[in-house]
């Protein structure tokens, strides 16, 4: 069934090779052709904007007010390219190599040369849109280091990347608009997948304002939807991001990747209370300057600048020399909750670690000291020089943590602790990004392909935008070649028919259920098991535990959820409960997922795999593969093992020692 | 930082869809932790509205980090709140006492109709984007990332301007309803850099052209829009707009 369609050849040669023989359609003939783009974020405004420009009739949604709230504007610290701008030994295979090792081998190796090949492109297409990346005084970009790497690659907009890179291809899909390439549709949520002859041919979307559903046709269907973080209630994902057209997409034939590959990040401000609706991160670029420690003593009362150098464990650099403070994401979090495990967390809840930064700043405020000419300046002085440096760099993280803590981390170290940011798995696609519904493509976050087991740092960017802007436009039309015969269908077709009815249907029974218990109150049950026993740590019995309470859960949301108002109308409750139903599937298919894979590797941690150092304990023999999962009804599913073949890179236990 | 509780009245503007009448209804929410935030606290008094089985409030809101600029409210009569270059969903309750009562209301212009309760319809904002808030570069069109280095300061400019979140708080405190600040921050960030010199003054007419389509005000300089930008866009920028329209008419080709 799966075809991961990579072509042959030298690795370093595939890509060049595809492009070179992949068929093409005439500009003429991509007036005729229709595409659906659900999604405006790096993907999908990348997509749609750059599918526009080739001549291609397309209709983007989102269900946001406007395309450019997409969450990928909340990425703070930066995007990877192979520049080697700074002379320190960057390339294309060492990008390449960082990825595979740093998603614990677990990814494919095609796709992520590929990204890595065009990672410098995505750095020229922003730059020439008028991103305005930090510079150094020379005029020339400037870079930093992110986790799990040795070289300067990461670009950068202060802490507002994200924001910067979805305003350059937001205004990109806005100038297509204005040309008439591009029709958007705003406050819209697509809610199902159309096929017709076993292709996806377009979508019904709900119209978010007034309630109506609406048939739209495409020739094909791109989503580009996002992760799924959502499902564990707290993360640091948007407030509406969802799982739900990615679902509908695997409930209609579309197989589902590695569901239980979660990325938790370990720098985001702590969970305060019950009340909490969402946590914040706190950008990795903070591990560049920014020092990890918990005291020596367990339960320690002190405050934090009352502790002495001598009693505090900066545990990362004990056990990581090589890497220090910049280790991958999921070492750096599962370090931070064994320390906090053992008893020496810091806070009031005892779950959170010190991220210090008086280091930093008396080392920068030396530099500035230096430049004005007064090494003999006074420690105070030189803290004040510091703290200005500190703040150019990160001023708006601070003053976010500021806002939320109520606590000035120019001044006190901040508490940190992990929590949901990401997720790897997601729609399985072949080298092409399409699903196995021919037709319908996953691009970014909502498919699974590049990040293995666990994604590096500032690397989420360079996907969404490489998909979007540098692979889409080849292999969509390599397939829309064949469809230029094929005449637009008209919406009024029987498959249009039958799943509109089926969308209105279900809708109709959520709001008949009329029980007792609000949408919300089920999402944050749901987030508590997914939590604890599909969380940072796994193991097997807990795994299963969790697939019977959330089979429980779903019983009882469908028996006893309140939808208030009605269905002609804009109403959030309504549209939150679409979304909680799908993640209440979803997160049995994650625990299944997480069950299935008796090992250790990434973001996927089952206590019962470990070395005895406490890292990760990978089987290749037995779990070298991509685990699709083929929906076949309520609660069942088929396993099918997309082999995963190393021809470059040699998998090796994963050590930042 | 001490914690307390408190018990508050939230006076809210409630209106049922763009064609309805609206009005005011007071609720009193109890146990308000000084630790959550401002949206938490809704999130809190909605939840007692479901169970009751009433109608929960509406209201914009996504990232709930200050970024995505989704939310938009007064309080207190203040665009975002009391709290100085802060979005609503970065107010927390730590800004109120025991027993106040706090106000909320819509974003209130008529290039922004209301959709339902606190929720308004900002796509008056797409539509100046549309008009010329880009640089025409086709995807693979770009050379060499550092083919062109940028001054510094300039670059530190133009992002400043870049920042705007497109939350419209500044034509909510605009007594005009004036759209100039955030029209002011696109132009600014595109005309400070050299990829956007060839369109620069086709650029500020079609989007100045587009503001007073959409039935936005004039600018009178009160500056109350950057003193409430939760970005804190410099004002300077409506200046540097003045100066980028007048040149642009002056010297247009048309």
């Amino acid at each position: 069934m799966l075809d991961a369609k990579i072509p042959s050849g030298p690795l370093d040669i595939k890509w060049t090779e595809y492009k070179g023989h992949c068929k093409l359609v005439n500009p003429a003939n991509k007036r005729k052709l229709e595409v659906i783009v659900v999604g405006t974020g790096l993907a999908g405004a990348s997509a749609a904007a750059t599918l526009g420009e080739l001549g291609y009739k397309v209709k983007a949604f989102c269900f946001q007010d406007s395309p450019r709230r997409a969450h990928s504007i909340a990425a703070q610290g930066g995007i990877n390219a192979a520049k080697n701008y700074q002379n320190d030994g960057d390339s294309v295979f060492r990008l390449f190599y960082d990825t595979i090792k740093g998603g614990d081998y677990r990814a494919r190796e095609a796709n992520v040369h590929r990204l890595s090949e065009v990672s410098g492109n995505i750095i020229d297409q922003c730059v020439a849109q008028g991103v305005p990346f930090a510079r150094e005084y020379g005029g020339l970009l400037s870079n930093r280091s992110f986790g799990g790497t040795q070289v300067q690659r990461t670009f950068y907009a202060a802490g507002q990347t994200g924001q910067q890179l979805l305003i350059g291809a937001y205004q990109a899909l806005e100038r297509q608009v204005a040309l008439g390439n591009v029709k958007m549709y705003s406050r819209h949520e697509m809610l199902e997948v159309v096929k017709i002859d076993g292709k996806a041919r377009g979508i019904i979307a709900r119209d978010l304002v007034n309630g109506k559903l609406e048939r739209h046709f495409g020739h094909a269907v791109l989503l580009c939807t996002g992760g799924y973080g959502n499902v564990f209630y707290l993360s640091t994902n948007a407030m509406g991001s969802n799982v739900t057209a990615a679902w509908k997409a695997h409930k209609n034939g579309a197989a589902f990747a590695n569901p239980c590959f979660t990325q938790i990040h370990p720098t985001c401000i702590p969970v305060s209370g019950d009340h909490q609706s969402k946590l914040t991160l706190m950008s990795e670029s903070l591990r560049n300057d920014g020092r990890i420690w918990v005291p020596k003593k367990k339960g320690e009362t002190r405050k934090a600048t009352d502790i002495p150098e001598e009693e505090r464990d900066y545990y990362l650099e004990r056990r990581y020399p090589a890497f220090g403070n910049l280790v991958p994401r999921d070492v750096a979090s599962r370090a931070a909750k064994e320390r906090c495990d053992e008893g020496y967390g810091v806070g009031t809840s005892k779950q959170a670690v010190y991220l210090d930064f008086a280091d930093a700043i008396v080392r920068y405020g030396k530099i500035e000291a230096g430049k004005e000419g007064k090494p003999d300046m006074s420690m105070e002085e030189i803290i004040v020089l510091g703290k200005e440096v500190v703040k150019e760099k990160y001023g708006n993280l601070f003053d976010m943590y500021e806002k939320i803590t109520g606590e000035n981390p120019y001044e006190v170290p901040m508490r940190i602790y992990p929590a949901v940011h990401y997720t790897m798995g997601g729609l399985w696609v072949d080298y092409e990004l399409q699903t196995s519904v021919p037709g319908l493509y996953a691009l970014g976050e909502a498919n699974f392909s590049d990040h293995g087991a666990n994604r590096l740092g500032a690397s989420a960017l360079m996907q969404g935008l490489a998909d979007g802007y540098f692979v889409i436009p080849y292999t969509l039309g390599n397939n829309l070649a064949e469809e230029i015969y094929s005449k637009a269908i008209e919406t009024s077709h029987p498959a249009f028919e039958a799943a509109e009815k089926e969308v209105a249907s279900r809708i109709e029974k959520l709001m008949g259920v009329r029980g007792k218990q609000s949408v919300e109150s089920f999402h944050k049950r749901l987030g508590k098991i997914m939590w604890e026993k599909c969380g940072m740590a796994r193991n097997k019995e807990g795994l299963q535990q969790a697939i019977r309470e959330i089979q429980e859960l779903k019983k009882e949301f469908w028996n006893d959820v309140r939808i208030p108002g009605s269905i002609d109308e804009m109403n959030p409750e309504l549209d939150k409960a679409n979304r909680v139903a799908d993640f209440l599937e979803l997160g049995e298919l994650m625990c299944q997922d997480a069950y299935n894979r008796n090992e250790s590797c990434g973001g996927h941690f089952r206590e019962d795999f470990q070395t005895p150092d406490g890292e990760a304990l990978r089987d290749d023999s037995n779990y070298m593969y991509v685990a699709a999962w083929e929906y076949k009804g309520e609660h069942e599913w088929t396993l099918h093992k997309e082999p995963l073949v190393y021809d470059v890179v040699k998998p090796t236990q994963r050590s930042y020692k | 930082m001490e914690h307390y509780n408190m018990n508050l009245t939230v006076k809210v503007w409630r209106q049922k869809n763009s064609r309805a009448q609206g009005n005011f209804e007071n609720y009193s929410v109890k146990n308000i932790s000084s630790e959550m935030s401002f949206l938490e606290m809704i999130d809190v008094l909605n939840e007692e509205l479901i169970v009751e089985g009433k109608e929960p409030i509406a209201f914009d809101h996504d990232c709930r980090e200050g970024i995505c600029g989704q939310c938009s409210m007064y309080i207190n009569g203040k665009p975002h709140g009391p709290w100085q270059a802060n979005t609503t969903c970065q107010l927390h309750m730590r800004a109120f006492k025991d027993g106040d009562t706090i106000v909320v209301e819509p974003w209130r212009s008529a290039a922004f109709p209301v959709i339902k309760d606190l929720m308004v319809d900002r796509s008056a904002f797409d539509r100046i984007v549309q008009a010329g808030g880009f640089i025409s570069v086709n995807t693979g069109n770009a050379v060499d990332g550092n083919s062109l280095p940028i001054n510094k300061d300039a670059a530190d400019a133009s992002f400043a301007a870049a920042m705007c979140i497109g939350c419209g708080a500044c034509v909510a405190a605009c007594k005009n309803s004036s759209a100039m600040l955030f029209l002011s921050a696109k132009v600014a960030h595109l005309a400070l850099l050299p990829q956007g010199e060839p369109e620069r003054k086709s650029r500020v007419m079609n989007m100045v052209a587009q503001m007073d389509k959409e039935g936005f005000g004039a600018c009178t300089n009160t500056g109350a829009c950057e003193a409430t930008c939760p970005k804190e866009i410099s004002i300077s920028n409506i200046a540097r707009l003045n100066h980028e329209y007048l040149r642009a008419s002056l010297t247009a080709e048309k």
